[in-house]
């Protein structure tokens, strides 16, 4: 198996040198980093390419990596059916970058966009109906976006005086939890009580 | 009235409408769901009628999104295993697996022969789980009543076997990375065997009288909603909409997992790819889950299926016995269940053959003891995607018997 996307890996390198950055295969999945502007036309080559025929598109997701200056990367699947295999293609963004929308190439591609968009707030150009998709009617904010609280800004409730189900900003009664598993003996980072006197002057 | 019908009000001073002569028939909007039986869950349709064929279907997802994959992001790897039993509440277990397999694949764990086989043996018994309740309660959707009522009273049986290996009926957490979390009993195997014998004698054939040739039921499925093979390539379906309409696509048999490959199985297709065909490739696909279950069990009683049921290490507890004598298992156990374990960074894609279809888990790790990324691949929010196109054309009673084939669950669509 790992031979063979090997030979494939090599194989779409070859043909389309202007669109793939470098691949790589790990745990017998073929990864593939590719340009963001050829990105349409590389997928169009893999569907219709007889030795790809990656005609199914599984997922399109992204993820956040905060801190690089390309803060995302959109994670595209593919699958052929007729010569089983898989590949993964994955396009570094910026925030403020346009994505080239696929549902020219892939019908399936709309509402995966409208979930990318709705999530991260990456855009794609050539998108026909970008709506959110998931969230509420009305939500603002990007929900993956490491930068947003997993509590969220607004919470709801039916208010009985209104008759309506009113917003509200968040209040929690205790603060979330989130716990530092880090044992002291495998370099945390903060200093203890008591760890001041280690570096006094004797 | 603001129904678009075209019709001569009169008034109380004895006046009436106006003819203009140009009165136009203008196309119906109606809200289908999010509270309608037919919608499976809280689905909403915004249908486009002309007369009592849809032009537009808008569905809009997402009332029923918990947020699953930002709750995975502050949890541990093992915290996150009960969010998979809610997303296809239908079919619990075929879920957890996909995030199993992910960590092993990325820790390189080895599962134990008798875990493989047990987990194997519920994957099959959460097939049977999904395709009843879809077959029975899409019968229901087409008008007819008895089969739910049936079909309820062996999902009942089966989810009592679910609660007698893991404790609850539905919301399971069994299947953990690195095996299952308990032993299965003699006893629950041969009475596993016992139901699957009277299921194929009494209740396949029960259900099959009752449906496959009642003439209703025909008429309501057979040349609704037609997927070909180009659809399913442009719309990237899976699973049983893939297979009703002749492709012998299934990740069991093309990309095996777990111990598929050493079971003797059929992949049953359809001809016509309509409501009908999917239909009857359910129905055998039951048949067949039932075959892989006896097959299991079979292969649970022989010697080779015996032993341990966890790959024990640092990923899975200690039993119980090292931890009443050895002060690092406990310590090991503490840990594990206060930390939980790291997995190393890396990214894997790993999906299996849910009984909707390819249920997928994206996992990015970065090496610490929570998913940096966990994306759920579901295969009902590319099957509703297509209601769109697929309903286009058809009349309105028919939109109900669709999304029934379809076999739409929010808890996965909308995560």
């Amino acid at each position: 198996m790992s031979d063979h996307l090997q030979e494939l890996g090599g194989y779409i390198e070859a043909k389309r040198p202007d669109c793939v950055l470098g691949w790589d295969i790990s745990q017998g999945e073929l990864n593939m980093d590719v340009t963001l502007t050829n990105i349409a036309g590389l997928i169009d080559f893999l569907k219709g390419d007889a030795t790809c025929r990656f005609s199914t598109l599984v997922d399109i997701t992204a993820v956040d990596y905060t801190g690089r200056a390309k803060r995302f990367d959109v994670v595209y699947h593919l699958l052929s059916m007729y010569q089983n295999h898989r590949i993964r293609l994955r396009v570094a963004v910026r925030e403020k970058d346009m994505v080239p929308s696929l549902t020219d190439v892939h019908p399936s591609a709309n509402w995966f966009e409208r979930e990318v968009f709705d999530m991260f707030g990456i855009l794609f150009s050539g998108h026909p109906d970008l709506r959110r998709i998931l969230t509420d009617y009305g939500f603002r904010g990007y929900p993956l976006r490491k930068d947003f609280p997993t509590t969220g800004y607004t919470e709801v409730r039916y208010d009985e005086v209104q008759k309506r189900v009113v917003y509200e900003p968040v209040k929690l009664v205790q603060e979330y939890r989130q716990f530092d598993f880090m044992s002291p003996w495998e370099g945390a980072e903060y200093i203890l009580p008591g760890d001041d006197k280690a570096d006094a002057p004797k | 009235m603001m129904d678009g019908d075209i019709r001569t009000n009169t008034y109380d001073d004895g006046s009436t409408d106006a003819l203009t002569g140009e009165q136009k028939i203008r196309n119906f909007n109606i809200n289908f769901g999010p509270q309608h039986p037919a919608a499976h869950g809280v689905l909403r349709l915004v249908l486009e009628l002309d007369g009592e064929i849809v032009e537009r279907c808008d569905p809009h997802i997402g009332l029923l999104h918990r947020g699953t994959e930002k709750l995975m992001e502050s949890r541990t790897y093992l915290q996150n295993l009960p969010y998979f039993d809610r997303l296809d509440y239908v079919a619990p277990m075929n879920q957890e697996h996909a995030w199993c397999l992910a960590i092993e694949k990325l820790t390189g764990v080895v599962v134990p022969r008798r875990a493989s086989l047990i987990r194997v043996l519920f994957c099959e018994i959460g097939r049977v789980l999904n395709h009843l309740l879809n077959v029975t309660t899409q019968a229901l959707d087409v008008g007819a009543l008895t089969p739910p009522l049936w079909g309820f009273e062996e999902r009942e049986q089966l989810m009592v076997f679910y609660e007698r290996a893991s404790g609850a009926r539905l919301h399971a957490a069994y299947f953990r990375p690195g095996g299952v979390h308990q032993d299965v009993t003699p006893k629950l195997l041969d009475d596993i065997e016992a139901w699957s014998q009277q299921f194929m004698t009494r209740f396949m054939v029960d259900i099959d009288e009752l449906l496959t040739e009642n003439r209703i039921f025909k008429q309501r499925n057979v040349n609704i909603g037609i997927v070909t093979e180009q659809d399913i390539l442009d719309w990237g379906f899976s699973g049983v909409m893939v297979r009703g309409s002749g492709l012998a696509w299934d990740l069991r048999r093309s990309q095996p997992y777990e111990c598929y490959d050493e079971f003797d199985f059929q992949i049953p297709v359809g001809k016509n790819g309509d409501c009908f065909d999917r239909y009857l490739v359910r129905m055998e696909e039951m048949r067949q889950s039932v075959y892989i279950i006896q097959q299991a069990i079979e292969k649970l009683r022989a010697p080779e299926g015996q032993g341990d049921v966890l790959a024990r290490g640092k990923i899975t507890p200690p039993s119980r016995t090292a931890m009443k004598t050895d002060m690092e298992s406990l310590i090991h156990h503490f840990k594990l269940y206060t930390e939980g374990f790291h997995v190393p960074a890396g990214e894997v894609y790993c999906p299996v053959e849910a009984p909707k279809g390819e249920f997928g888990v994206y996992l990015v790790a970065d090496g610490s003891n929570k998913p940096y990324r966990a994306k759920i691949r579901a295969p009902g929010f590319l099957h509703l995607q297509a209601m769109d196109y697929i309903s286009k054309g058809h009349q309105l009673a028919d939109v109900a018997a669709i999304i029934g084939t379809m076999d739409v669950v929010f808890g996965e669509i909308d995560r």
